[in-house]
């Protein structure tokens, strides 16, 4: 199997700069080891409607 | 899918940027308005049979009818605007857009807007002034007489004096207006001042009556609204030329007529997609409560359809006192109308964010997936038919609007 | 009764005047409130709302007019005192540093462009969509959310892989990268070793071992839970090891899993073998076999650890340590047995980190004990109710079982006191074996938070005539918050010993229980 892996050895080589979406916690982690992060302030699309996010789906690709 | 409606919508949006609303006339709503009859009233929001119309906008009716000659007195007015004898139609239907109950007649003077990067044009008609007047839905014969001033000495005098002057940059005196303390739907001051500034030689050299003129002044001073009726058509005029972009989700229409809120979509064609108007959270005038307030009513959401208004709102001050006040809130507040946005306004600027462009161009698909809905600043009416705004604050439109042209969406342009 | 004051020469915003008399007609006893200029149509609206007042007759349009009414004078004085503070009160200080906080991914990415990676730890439902839509906008992946379901994982990592990017999980709970904890992480000194693991609590482990021996790690790759089934082909771990082998800083390689698939294990080990680097594998529980000189196989956590140091150290691993003499680990069995009654014998282990209850239960059943737990492979072995220990038990209290609407056991001590009040109140439980997890993520300060518990077990035991054993390891290295040190001490202040390594207190516990059968064998 050709596995391309030079981006994941580009990131070893890089600052990490985090976005976070989820548990704050794993953010404010992030922010302690002087991790640049953003936290985000993530809610379920549509608020959790799943209607609509199946319709929303349709879109993704 | 995904990358075809994201270079829609970046039509869209692109389109949105580069219009250049200009005052170029003011003509009588006959003459002028595509479409227009002298059997017919233009009315805000989307289409509405008179029985489901509200108080206010109901007393507009009857005070265009009157205005027409087409009835004499409220009696008759009222029968023949139930009869069926009278077209209502949506100002959007016609390039036009209407405050409040927005009642457009054949005989009225309206503000004429020219998109000259597209050429598409957009009507108004002008500001009569707060309290008991037609859009509020009062029509004795106070209103009727003033309409009627506006029609034989406002309106051609501006006129005169506007071709003497020349066509005015509307976008250049909008983007000064909210650099000084204005967002373009609830707070007009600063716009009504500098169109003031503007005109004001030209009126002065029409030679006129003095007292005439001195009148006109008066007029416009006296109402820190005047400048609404501008920036209403100078929006419409320039989302119009957005409309009707195949695979985009752009909002090119948001209106309101007091019983239901519709919109309208730049891939979606003309269809409008309506949930019941909302009750404003606003602060009251002294003397009145939320009991007193009509539905949220008026085409001025359109200023939010481009970007200003409420997605401005961290450039006025006084309107940020009703979200908490600190420019804490205002940033917040207009950071949330980005997450909705497709792009960021070049030309509409907000100070106190370091001079960034206000979010313009409202995506469906992001408003949806976010549950983040436009926010808008809005007056609010007295619920009976003739008293007036009795406060201000802010207001969302009906999610379930968003929601059916989502299903819309998807149906034609999904996987 | 009605007051009103005016303030001359001032001048308020309309909507700020509405704003303060809806706060000053919050004042009990206070009826009503007006605060506006004194303009002709605000005093007519005074009049037409009976506020209207002898001083209000003059006001002029630059003067302020609060006017009141109220049942008793304390209340106009409050009213009047609230609304001039209010009037007064200076603009509230904003904190500059607090940044705004992206609701959508999009507007995430508009506010960090430069981003590189992405923790993402939503509901599961949801984190596929998420987690896709990172990879589509070229972000390596953190995905700790779990019940993501395998056909989401296969398709998720075919297309990381196709991106050549980083998809660390569903169900990743632990990852350090560039030295960066995340998610439940250990602060691990920097060095040359790197790990590709698909358990948490085993990463975690074996790299607390390797910083206890005074050598660092590269890199810590999560990959999931279920990377190394069949369906999943090891897809991430095969990722991992090939990054490990570009990676000019990385001179050893340490694979960590359950057992995986058996043609999955074939290709591990091929791609092991393909790179140039010395590898150590540990499957755990798999009986380790012949290796060659650059690839070791472990026979445990600690042992993976041990072996890895060696290898970069350029050094022969010196075989098992137990860093106790025999001797010494005899006097501590007889130290702790002696006191126990007759009935004693059963082991009990309780523990937070699954793959830590995996070693335990492996090192367990290759002494020939029968040990129950509700992670057991052996189905006659599975606990019947996962809630009642049998015999000789080892549950894993992060099972969904136990965390169903309740935080980890690393997060949060009430799942594992819960099951401790139980097992103190039989009297054949002879020996308590546990694991505490420090680093980011867990508990502040997970020995403290049991030990009144661990106390009462212990006094339970002795006032049955008897003695309980407790045997525990902390997974932690002297750079985690919770003071390493001190955690160990706390522990060891109620009689727990405390052992070097998950392992280690296994084997302790197992020596217990084997010195326990052959006392009872007299």
């Amino acid at each position: 199997m050709f596995m391309d892996v030079k981006k994941i050895n580009k990131l070893f080589d890089e600052e990490l700069v985090v976005i976070n979406m989820g548990l704050d916690a794993f953010g404010d982690n992030l922010k302690k080891e002087q991790v640049r992060v953003l936290l985000m302030n993530w809610k379920p699309p549509a608020g959790g409607n799943k209607k609509l996010i199946s319709l929303l789906e349709k879109l993704d690709e | 899918m995904k990358a075809q409606i994201k270079a829609s919508n970046e039509e869209a949006a692109s389109r949105i940027l580069r219009a250049k609303p200009t005052l170029v006339d003011i003509l009588t709503a006959g003459d002028a308005i595509p479409g227009m009859r002298k059997d017919m009233i233009l009315h805000a929001g989307p289409p509405v049979s008179w029985e489901r119309m509200c108080g206010p906008m109901r007393g507009a009716i009857m005070g265009g009818l009157l205005l027409e000659g087409l009835a004499k007195g409220s009696e008759e007015a009222e029968a023949l605007a139930a009869s069926g004898d009278i077209a209502f139609e949506p100002c959007h239907h016609h390039s036009a857009v209407g405050p409040m109950a927005g009642v457009v007649t054949w005989s009225m003077p309206v503000w004429v807007l020219e998109n000259k990067t597209f050429g598409n044009r957009a009507y108004c008609t002008l500001n009569e002034g707060l309290g008991k007047v037609l859009r509020y839905g009062a029509f004795s014969e106070e209103v009727i007489a003033r309409l009627k001033w506006m029609a034989e000495e406002l309106a051609p005098f501006l006129r005169e004096a506007l071709l003497n002057h020349g066509e005015i940059d509307m976008k250049t005196m909008i983007a000064q207006a909210l650099q000084m303390g204005d967002e373009g739907h609830n707070r007009n001051r600063a716009g009504t001042s500098l169109f003031i500034r503007e005109i004001a030689p030209d009126l002065v050299r029409l030679g006129r009556d003095r007292d005439k003129i001195a009148k006109v002044f008066a007029f416009m001073h006296g109402n820190d609204h005047f400048f609404l009726n501008l920036t209403m058509p100078s929006c419409k005029c320039t989302v119009d030329a957005a409309a009707g972009i195949s695979g985009s989700s752009v909002v090119i229409t948001m209106a309101r007529n007091g019983t239901d809120f519709g919109i309208r979509v730049s891939g979606l064609g003309d269809r409008w997609f309506t949930g019941p108007a909302g009750m404003v959270d606003g602060l009251f005038f002294p003397g009145f409560s939320a009991d007193d307030a009509a539905p949220d009513i008026g085409d001025s959401v359109i200023t939010e359809t481009a970007g200003i208004g409420g997605f401005a709102m961290a450039a006025a001050p006084a309107i940020v006192k009703f979200v908490g006040g600190a420019p804490k809130d205002a940033i917040n507040f207009t950071q949330r109308m980005y997450e909705i946005t497709v792009t960021e306004n070049d030309v509409y600027q907000i100070p106190v964010l370091d001079f960034r462009g206000t979010p313009t161009a409202i995506d469906l698909i992001k408003v949806v997936e976010t549950g983040i809905l436009p926010a808008i600043n809005t007056g609010i009416a007295h619920k009976e038919p003739g008293i007036g705004m009795v406060g201000a604050g802010l207001v969302q439109p009906p999610e379930s609007c968003f929601h059916s042209a989502l299903e819309v969406f998807v149906e034609k342009y999904g996987k | 009764m009605k007051k009103v004051i005016i303030q001359k020469n001032a001048y308020y915003d309309s909507v700020f005047l509405m704003l303060t008399a809806k706060a000053v007609k919050q004042i009990p006893d206070v009826k009503d409130t007006i605060i506006l200029m004194g303009t002709e149509v605000n005093l007519e609206i005074l009049e037409n709302v009976g506020m209207s007042m002898p001083e209000t007759k003059n006001a002029t349009p630059n003067d302020l007019i609060i006017a009141v009414e109220g049942e008793t004078d304390a209340a106009l004085e409050e009213a009047f005192q609230t609304a001039r503070d209010l009037l007064h009160k200076r603009q509230r200080q904003v904190d500059e540093t607090d940044e705004y906080r992206p609701a959508s991914f999009e507007a995430a990415v508009r506010m960090a462009p430069d981003a590189n990676l992405i923790t993402i730890s939503v509901p599961g439902t949801y984190a596929a969509r998420e987690a896709r839509r990172a990879l589509d906008h070229g972000l390596h992946v953190m995905l700790f959310s779990d019940n993501v379901s395998l056909e989401d994982e296969v398709e998720l990592k075919k297309r990381a892989s196709e991106k050549g990017l980083l998809m660390m999980g569903p169900d990743c709970g632990t990852a350090i990268i560039n030295g960066k904890p995340l998610c439940f992480a250990n602060v691990v000194r920097q060095g040359t070793i790197g790990i590709v693991a698909a358990s948490g609590s085993g990463l975690q482990e074996v790299c607390s071992c390797i910083d206890s021996l005074g050598v660092g790690i590269s890199q810590a790759i999560g990959t999931g839970g279920r990377d190394l089934q069949a369906r999943v082909g090891g897809r991430m771990m095969l990722m991992g090891i090939e990054a490990l082998q570009n990676d000019p800083k990385t001179k050893v390689i340490v694979v960590i899993s359950k057992p995986p698939a058996e043609e999955v294990a074939r290709k591990v080990i091929a791609k092991l073998k393909e790179t140039e680097k010395p590898c150590v594998v540990q499957f755990i529980g798999q009986m380790p076999q012949e290796g060659s000189e650059l690839l070791w196989y472990a026979g445990d956590l600690e042992e993976a650890a041990g072996m890895a140091v060696a290898l970069s150290k350029g050094e022969g691993y010196p075989g098992r340590t137990l860093f106790l003499s025999e001797a010494a680990l005899d006097e501590i069995v007889e130290r702790e047995t002696r006191g126990m009654a007759r009935n004693q014998r059963y082991l009990r282990g309780l523990y937070a980190g699954g793959t830590l209850a995996d070693e335990a239960i492996v090192v367990f059943e290759r002494g020939g004990f029968e040990v129950h737990s509700n992670v057991q492979t052996k189905p006659e072995r599975m606990l019947r109710d996962p809630h009642v220990s049998r015999k000789h038990t080892i549950v894993d209290l992060g099972e969904d079982v136990f965390t169903v609407g309740r935080p980890h056991p690393m997060i949060d001590f009430s799942i594992r006191e819960e099951r401790l009040a139980k097992e103190m109140e039989d009297p054949e439980v002879a020996v308590i074996l546990a694991d505490f997890i420090l680093g980011y993520g867990s508990h502040e300060d997970p020995c403290g938070a049991v030990l009144g518990t661990l106390g009462q077990a212990k006094q339970k035991a002795e006032d049955r005539g008897g003695y309980l054993a407790i045997v525990a390891s902390i997974v932690g290295t002297e750079g985690d918050f919770q003071d390493l040190e001190d955690q160990r001490k706390k522990l060891e202040s109620v009689g727990c010993v405390v052992m070097r390594s998950n392992y280690q207190a296994a084997m302790l516990a197992r020596k217990i229980t084997e010195a326990l059968e052959s006392r009872g064998a007299d």
